[in-house]
């Protein structure tokens, strides 16, 4: 293991995987992840709950979180409305495949009407800033909302509107183990992509409009270029995760795309940690699987206390914000942040010094 | 004609209620740039307290009343030293993302104690007895809402105006630095415009209680708010009583001659396509303070 990085050219400094170790548990974690569809059941059968299942729903989350990262994480605007932007792609995705279109069409269709709608709600970023975005964005989620549910011509309203399985040729995936795949591919996908727009020319711009507009506008970054930009990349991804989402569900309602998805995913990158790409991953990891943790108490207590189902939801959602809010009081940079001290102090154990 | 004034009277009464809350919202705002997406979650808190206090554990309303006052003031206080205080030069998203959070622990903490069933006052606290004005017909309970609501806010304008403590509380908005070195307690300020703002949040949520009852739903008031207080500028408390009696008037309106083109419940989605519209035109409302900024 590596005590520092002695680089002695540019392209190894610029390098994704800066060292061999790095290389090597990278390509290890890939196989696992690759390998996991084959012998997945029996670990959901051993452990009591569904892990195909909760790897679908973290890919998924996965990749509409690293679009709000990038939003509010690297460009600095804060969006209200990923939850209402999530499921203008399900909508889109599953009106398209209603219609006939084939999988591989709508997910695309999808992200980019989620890219436009949020590019016009994104216009006002130009003039606000902070806590008057946050304000529009939450006006976005309502009416967003509020078109989903009484559009029903278009959106089938509170019943729902059913989706066809994902189909590609004359494969179905209609399976957790199969999805697997198409999830694994969009998330790894969405990850690499925000790994390298974060080393572009565009991806600096971003930052440079998060830590200092002013200065970044003087020196030539378009500032309204690059916020819209930003918000129709995040968009897009979302848009993409809500496609997805559509086609792993197969029944769509404006029920799932409320308010509380769009807290949770901000939840999901602060709790991550705002700016670092792994910091989505491990705040979609932290969210999805606690409230899953959470039930084996919760069931275990039913002895003692037989209506503690009645008030579960209740009781997760407190322990959500209580997270969040012990998260931002002692640890705001989030698990990535967590994560790179840990390793930092393994890097030169036992002489810290 | 007769329904549009109709229209116009019923929306003023809850207009008058969403401006107390706004009052309180833009108080905290003011005075520590926080911007407070828990003050529904207050409304609520508050609703029923009182409602707890006067139905099951059988006081008087005026002790009920007084009592719910005392206890959004504590949790005011708590709340702001414990969660709000360490937030002090945070960046934004984090203290918009705190308030959230705690927004949904109070609301969780709600359901859980007095569950999601509608409660209403019993018995009833004002008669919902109409009273004829010309053409308009108005229940007793709307004009004690209107009322109090005017009470309060009244009450509090002067307490900015004359008192000691209102003065040293605009002294802190207007320039934290220089109010220090005066003498005057930043952090005590804080305090006091939480627990103001939990405090006239607790009233509307009773206003507002005995007239529907209350249930979860009632949180939704924080949420109109915005509309409210945008209209009228965030930093200004007249334009948040302003924006929030136009804001009532204005969702009551395009509700009921809208809701037949659009199918229903446009009541609720209204404020905020207005507050779209104001943050395209006229971002800092009619009263806020325009931001100029030079390099």
């Amino acid at each position: 293991m590596p005590c520092g990085l002695f680089f002695t050219s540019y392209e190894k400094d610029d390098a994704i995987f800066k060292t061999k170790w790095l290389k090597g548990w990278m390509t290890a974690f890939a196989v696992f992840l690759l390998t996991y569809p084959l012998y997945g059941q029996q670990v959901s059968d051993l452990i009591g709950f569904n892990t195909l299942n909760l790897f679908n729903l973290i890919f998924i989350y996965i990749i509409g979180a690293h679009g709000l990262n990038l939003l509010t994480g690297y460009t600095g605007q804060i969006s209200l409305g990923h939850g209402a932007f999530m499921g203008v792609g399900a909508y889109t995705a599953g009106i398209l495949a209603n219609m006939g279109v084939p999988f591989w069409l709508c997910l695309p269709a999808a992200g980019v009407m989620t890219a436009a709608i949020g590019m016009i709600f994104g216009i006002p970023s130009l003039r606000l800033k902070g806590l008057y975005l946050a304000i529009a964005t939450m006006a976005a989620q309502f009416i967003i909302d509020y078109a989903m549910r009484n559009w029903t011509s278009l959106t089938g309203g509170s019943s729902g509107l059913i989706v066809p399985a994902a189909q590609i040729g004359d494969f179905v995936f209609d399976s957790d183990a199969s999805f697997y795949y198409i999830g694994l591919l969009f998330a790894a996908g969405a990850t690499i992509y925000l790994k390298n727009l974060t080393r572009t020319r565009t991806g600096r711009a971003f930052i440079a409009v998060r830590d200092r507009y002013l200065a970044a506008e003087v020196i030539g970054v378009n500032l309204f270029k690059y916020r819209i930009l930003s918000f129709g990349i995040s968009s897009f991804m979302v848009g993409i995760a809500g496609g997805l989402w559509a086609f792993y569900i197969t029944i769509i309602s404006d029920e799932h795309f409320t308010m509380w998805l769009s807290v949770q995913y901000l939840a999901m990158c602060i709790v991550g940690g705002l700016g670092h790409v792994l910091g989505s991953i491990f705040g979609v990891v932290f969210m999805v699987v606690l409230p899953e943790l959470l039930r084996l108490p919760a069931e275990a207590l039913t002895d003692i206390y037989p209506n503690i189902f009645g008030i579960f939801a209740s009781l997760r959602e407190m322990i959500f914000g209580i997270i969040v809010i012990l998260f931002l009081i002692f640890e705001p940079d989030g698990l990535a942040a967590r994560w790179h001290t840990i390793r930092a102090y393994w890097k030169l154990w036992p002489f810290s010094y | 004609m007769q329904e549009f004034l109709q229209l116009i009277v019923t929306g003023l009464v809850i207009g008058s209620v969403y401006a107390l809350v706004a009052m309180g919202f833009a108080l905290i705002y003011k005075a520590t740039s926080i911007i407070n997406f828990a003050q529904g979650e207050f409304v609520l808190v508050g609703a029923y307290v009182c409602l707890w206090l006067y139905n099951s554990m059988g006081l008087p309303i005026i002790v009920a009343f007084i009592l719910t006052m005392c206890i959004s003031v504590l949790m005011g206080i708590v709340l702001e030293r414990l969660i709000l205080r360490p937030m002090i030069g945070e960046p934004i998203i984090s203290v918009i993302m705190i308030t959230i959070a705690l927004a949904t622990v109070l609301k969780a903490f709600v359901t859980i104690v007095w569950g999601t069933q509608i409660q209403v006052f019993s018995p009833p606290i004002f008669s919902q007895k109409a009273l004829h004005f010309g053409v308009v017909r108005v229940s007793e309970v709307y004009l004690w809402t209107v009322g109090f609501a005017f009470l309060f806010l009244v009450v509090f304008a002067a307490f900015f105006k004359f008192t000691r403590v209102g003065i040293a509380m605009r002294a802190v908005a207007d320039d934290q630095q220089v109010a220090q070195s005066m003498g005057i307690s930043v952090k005590r300020v804080f305090a006091i415009s939480w627990s103001i703002g939990a405090l006239v949040s607790a009233v509307g949520g009773i206003l507002v209680g005995n007239i529907n009852g209350i249930n979860i739903a009632l949180s939704d008031f924080g949420l109109k708010v915005f509309p409210a207080v945008i209209l009228g500028g965030l930093e200004s408390i007249g334009g948040a009583i302003i924006g929030g009696l136009t804001i009532g008037v204005l969702e009551n309106i395009m509700g009921s001659y809208l809701d037949v083109y659009l199918g229903g419940g446009v009541k609720e989605v209204a404020p905020f396509i207005v507050l779209i519209v104001i943050l395209m035109i006229k971002p800092y409302g009619l009263f806020g303070i325009e931001e100029i900024e030079r390099v």
